[in-house]
């Protein structure tokens, strides 16, 4: 990879040891995925933030980091384990906390807006005019590149961050924008959000780097959002492009019996002892479409909803008032909130969520939105 | 061949045919590989020369790399037969000298002796 000279002298340690860690990463990273030289990127979302994930070395290494280094570019940041305004009722361990907080303040020192959001593309203002940035959360790397005029790589937590404090990151083919090395052909009308979700995690493991998903029509914001969300979880892919192909690429379908192929991976459980939504967290649009469908009623089972802060309002207050918990700042994924010793099970129609919840032992019904508001609503 | 992170060690290779998910695989201060539908389950990659084909799963795994090293429970060198970002990010972070050649990872025998010496024409050899 070819460097400037100014990148050589910092990666040669010449502008501190902060920068010099950060172009050591990109530089390995780089050489990895083949790219030429370091492109400008105007921002970086940071993964790395939840304690579970991290660990105590993580988090001597984050609060080493912010001694000295300043990010050049915004950053925003993942979420975190808990949402600070119900933390007590979770009987979480006070080191757990104690681990959390000193993350958060390090990530702040360091320059990151609090956003702890998986989903930035539904609350944060995107770069005007498109270019180039570097997101470390898979599914909003995909959503970048596939529907918001962006390009990145599917960063790791260490390049984001290193593209945070040096402002670049590799130039990739990707970036350059080449074309898909998949195509997945959709043979069934009209899939739901959880269908979708179900075709993101299969074409994951069908594409490379990027991957076409013809047949599809323009699916709306929901369904976009599960399409990234199962995407991200199954594999490197970074990028969907919908459309009709030209053939130019290997080809496979999915139908009704891919769907129920990949479903029975991951619906491991015939109900649940609660409802989780937002993996993905969910957004204005969805919490607005959520609160009118729930109406005045209440739900009939624990409910809990994950959503950015800055995505709460008159919806989240009616989603209380019918008897969710509506959480903030963290998200299904690993969460110490649903964990194997407080539910055996959950119902939930997300596939990252899924994923996840069952690598932590908690076993999952998968279901489409519509059938758990027909279930469980009193 | 491609030197990721440069560097030398000496060890007995751990070799995995299918690839590494960092974060959901290996329990990050001991070393030893938890995931119990992995080949290596019950194995620790500490003190080893790790040689497997990629890294998979969550971009996070790049802090159990970290981890792993911060805890001494580390491999003394990777040799991948393709790279992927979160591996050679997460090696590059920690100081885990790191390969990325089929070729060098084909080579590799599981349970014999190898020697990784990036400063070497050769970078992977059998001792």
């Amino acid at each position: 990879m070819e460097l400037t000279r100014d990148e050589e002298e910092a990666l040669a340690g010449g502008a501190g040891e902060a920068e010099q860690a950060a172009y050591r990463i990109l530089v390995a990273a780089g050489e990895a995925a083949g790219a030429e030289r370091l492109v400008p990127v105007s921002w970086a979302h940071l993964s790395g933030v939840n304690y579970n994930t991290i660990g105590p070395a993580g988090e001597r290494f984050l609060a080493d980091m912010a001694r000295t280094a300043r990010f050049r570019i915004r950053a925003t940041v993942n979420p975190m384990g808990y949402d600070r305004d119900s933390v007590d009722r979770y009987g979480l361990p006070a080191t757990f906390i104690e681990g959390q907080e000193s993350i958060a303040r390090s990530y702040g020192v360091m320059g990151a807006e609090p956003s702890f959001t998986c989903a930035p593309y539904d609350v944060l203002d995107m770069p005007a005019g498109g270019g180039q940035v570097a997101l470390a959360e898979s599914n909003a790397a995909i959503h970048a590149n596939s529907f918001d005029n962006l390009h990145t790589n599917k960063e790791s937590s260490f390049t984001a961050l290193a593209s945070a404090i040096t402002g670049k990151s590799p130039l990739t083919p990707l970036r350059g924008g080449a074309g898909p090395d998949a195509e997945v052909r959709v043979r069934m009308d009209d899939p739901d959000e959880l269908e979708c979700g179900l075709l993101g995690y299969f074409a994951g493991r069908v594409g490379r780097e990027s991957v076409r998903i013809s047949g599809l029509g323009a699916p709306d914001r929901r369904r976009c959002k599960a399409l990234c969300g199962g995407m991200g979880t199954s594999g490197t892919c970074a990028k969907i492009v919908l459309g009709e192909g030209g053939g130019d690429c290997e080809a496979v379908d999915f139908g009704r019996e891919e769907a129920r192929a990949v479903r029975d991976e991951l619906d491991t459980a015939d109900g649940g002892d609660a409802i989780v939504l937002g993996s993905p967290q969910l957004g204005p649009q969805e919490l607005a479409d959520l609160a009118a469908r729930v109406g005045g009623r209440r739900f009939t089972k624990r409910c809990i909803v994950f959503c950015p802060r800055a995505a709460r309002g008159a919806a989240t207050e009616r989603l209380e008032a019918a008897g969710c918990e509506v959480l903030s700042d963290c998200c299904a994924c690993l969460s110490p909130l649903i964990t194997k010793e407080a539910a055996d099970s959950v119902i939930t129609n997300s596939v990252k969520g899924a994923y996840y919840l069952n690598a932590g032992g908690v076993r999952t019904d998968l279901e489409p939105l519509s059938e758990i508001l027909r279930g469980y609503l009193g | 061949m491609r030197v990721l992170v440069a560097g030398s060690a000496r060890g007995v290779v751990l070799k995995s045919a299918s690839p590494i998910n960092f974060l959901g695989a290996v329990d990050r201060s001991t070393g030893v590989i938890t995931d119990g539908s992995h080949e290596l389950h019950g194995r620790s990659v500490r003190g080893t020369i790790l040689a497997f084909p990629s890294g998979a799963g969550s971009s996070v795994g790049a802090y159990t790399i970290y981890s792993l090293k911060a805890e001494g429970a580390a491999p003394l060198a990777m040799v991948c037969a393709r790279a992927d970002g979160t591996v050679a990010s997460g090696c590059a972070a920690a100081g885990i000298p790191l390969v990325a050649s089929e070729e060098a990872y084909d080579i590799l025998v599981g349970g014999a002796e190898a020697v990784v010496d990036t400063s070497l024409d050769v970078p992977v050899s059998r001792a």
